[in-house]
């Protein structure tokens, strides 16, 4: 566990995947730092899930070849906060961790949940249960914390919380961080670097570098993100809203 | 976010203000409204109103004379006879053989549809041995297998609880190879990103996934052996309600016929309760529509 100092927290070289019908990978090689949040962004179907699944080990259906080298202790968030129903909230914290019953309560009172220990998952909102999903993965303090959309089923106005929530456990906790996402803004917020993919292949790694605050770091953001939408592809609509419009505020969940 | 809060209560406060053609709104607007797909709250003993309906309406046939006793006894009948037959000790003697019976036959039935169950769900070469197997002794009635039964093992106990057993087995292995199926892939990938070992695996996935499909197969299970103890306790019987009951029609004793059956209906019913109640206790983390 220890031998991860200055080395990669993640390596992976020439990883290829490939499916009978979804996603395929084409050589891919990617190195995260011990402590690096990368983003990883691309349309869908660009292979960024089959690449977090991969990492994740999860991926039994598919064929390929490559070499992946990963800490031992790794965490996996999911879109949906995947829950086992029949258990209370502490005990899904605590699926496969012995003892530590203390230790979850803390995580629990780190993601905002203090208290809500015994209550049911379906008694939870949908931001409260990936905070749980949060407090399932940071239990086990990953050095590794693989995120695969983790807030793309929350509402806006979640989501932003959620994005304070988790960029304030990362810097805490410090594990090297992949976060698939479709949100270039939300990529551009969280991550120290975001590396795009385009049909199986890397097609862009670009650091973040965002200015601490006020009109360089919003000139900073617009450049990024132009960057960003040529090479996705998607031309001549970022150029207005810098400072993204605030989401209307009909379905608010203090989650 | 502190901004944004601030900008949400400020509509909230305006919401409330009085809307200025009252016209518009329905006074049935301020009540909460009911959930109306759904059938509503259930009532705490709402299950008994069909039996007590049934013996309502027994009762006024017997009572006005249109039931011939000698067709079917008063339900009062029933009790007058049943508590002659406590007196004397008949009654429960007949019950004890009966019940032991019909547990012995549902729990060997039980271990042994769970045990099949899990082997099919969980192993690929479990399932392709039994489950053909299962079907097809789902396709034969358990009458059909008496015969055999009684030439393999005689006449004794051993031949009734086996054939009890066997009825049992069937639908607590259906119910429970279903919903082992059932169990969603994404619980299965969280359980290897978590990285369970096999068997906490079975005991935090597994057996909490296929609680539900079990306990339903465990209430047609208690049915069937109810079922397939009538069934055996025609046969050769020297004891349990059944031979009372055999014994009975031999000397056309409509009333004590008929405190067998009612007794045959007391425990199938009361049975079926207990395992509902079970369920309930057990599954209190669901949220349906019918609880």
């Amino acid at each position: 566990m220890s031998g991860w100092g200055p080395s990669p927290a993640v390596q992976v070289r020439a990883l290829t995947r490939s499916f009978t019908a979804k996603g395929v990978l084409n050589g891919i090689d990617l190195d995260i730092a011990p402590g690096e949040f990368v983003a990883l962004l691309g349309r869908s179907g660009s292979g960024k899930s089959t690449l977090l699944r991969a990492l994740a080990e999860i991926d039994h259906e598919a064929e390929g070849s490559g070499e992946i080298r990963l800490p031992e202790r790794l965490s996996v968030i999911f879109q949906d906060a995947r829950l086992l129903p029949w258990m209370r909230v502490l005990d899904n914290v605590l699926l496969g961790v012995s003892g530590q019953r203390a230790r979850a309560g803390e995580v629990l009172a780190e993601v905002g949940l203090a208290g809500r220990e015994r209550a049911w998952p379906h008694e939870l909102s949908g931001g409260e249960q990936q905070r749980v999903a949060l407090a399932r993965a940071l239990v086990r303090e990953p050095k590794l914390l693989l995120a695969d959309e983790p807030f793309g089923a929350l509402d806006a106005l979640t989501r932003v919380q959620m994005h304070a929530l988790l960029r304030r456990l990362v810097d805490a906790h410090r594990p090297a961080v992949l976060l698939v996402t479709h949100d270039i803004d939300e990529a551009m917020l969280l991550a120290d670097r975001i590396v795009l993919l385009d049909q199986g292949r890397l097609a862009a790694d670009l650091p973040v570098a965002l200015p601490g605050a006020g009109v360089a770091r919003r000139a900073r953001m617009a450049e990024l993100r132009a960057t960003l939408h040529r090479l996705l592809g998607v031309e001549d609509v970022a150029e207005d809203h810098t400072e993204a419009a605030p989401p209307p505020a009909t379905e608010v969940r203090y989650g | 976010m502190n901004a944004i809060s601030q900008d949400l209560s400020i509509a909230k406060a305006e919401e409330r203000r009085p809307i200025d053609p009252p016209v518009a709104y329905l006074p049935r607007s301020a009540r909460v409204p009911r959930r109306s797909l759904s059938p509503g709250a259930p009532a705490r003993y709402g299950s008994l109103l069909g039996p007590g309906l049934l013996l309502l309406y027994w009762s006024v046939l017997s009572m006005s004379g249109w039931l011939d006793p000698r067709i079917l006894p008063a339900p009062w009948t029933a009790i007058t006879t049943g508590a002659e037959l406590i007196r004397e000790g008949r009654l429960q003697e007949h019950l004890a053989v009966s019940a032991g019976r019909a547990m012995t036959g549902l729990g060997v039935g039980v271990a042994i549809g769970t045990a099949l169950a899990l082997l099919s769900g969980l192993s690929l070469l479990g399932g392709y041995v039994i489950d053909g197997l299962v079907q097809i002794k789902r396709g034969v009635p358990i009458l059909a297998l008496i015969p055999f039964m009684i030439l393999w093992l005689g006449i004794g106990e051993t031949m009734k609880v086996t054939l009890i057993a066997t009825a049992v087995f069937v639908p607590v292995y259906i119910n429970t190879h279903n919903a082992l199926r059932a169990i969603d892939l994404r619980h299965v990938e969280l359980a290897e990103t978590v990285r369970l070992t096999r068997w906490q695996f079975l005991r935090h996935v597994v057996v909490p996934g296929s609680l539900p499909g079990f306990l339903t197969g465990l209430r047609f299970g208690v049915t069937s052996s109810w079922l397939a103890l009538v069934v055996v306790e025609q046969l050769n019987a020297t004891s349990g309600i059944g031979y009372m009951v055999t014994l009975a029609r031999n000397y056309a004793q409509t009333d004590v016929m008929l405190v067998g059956l009612v007794v045959y209906a007391l425990l199938g019913f009361g049975s079926d309760a207990l395992v509902r109640q079970l369920e309930r206790r057990l599954l209190g983390w669901r949220r349906t529509l019918g609880r």
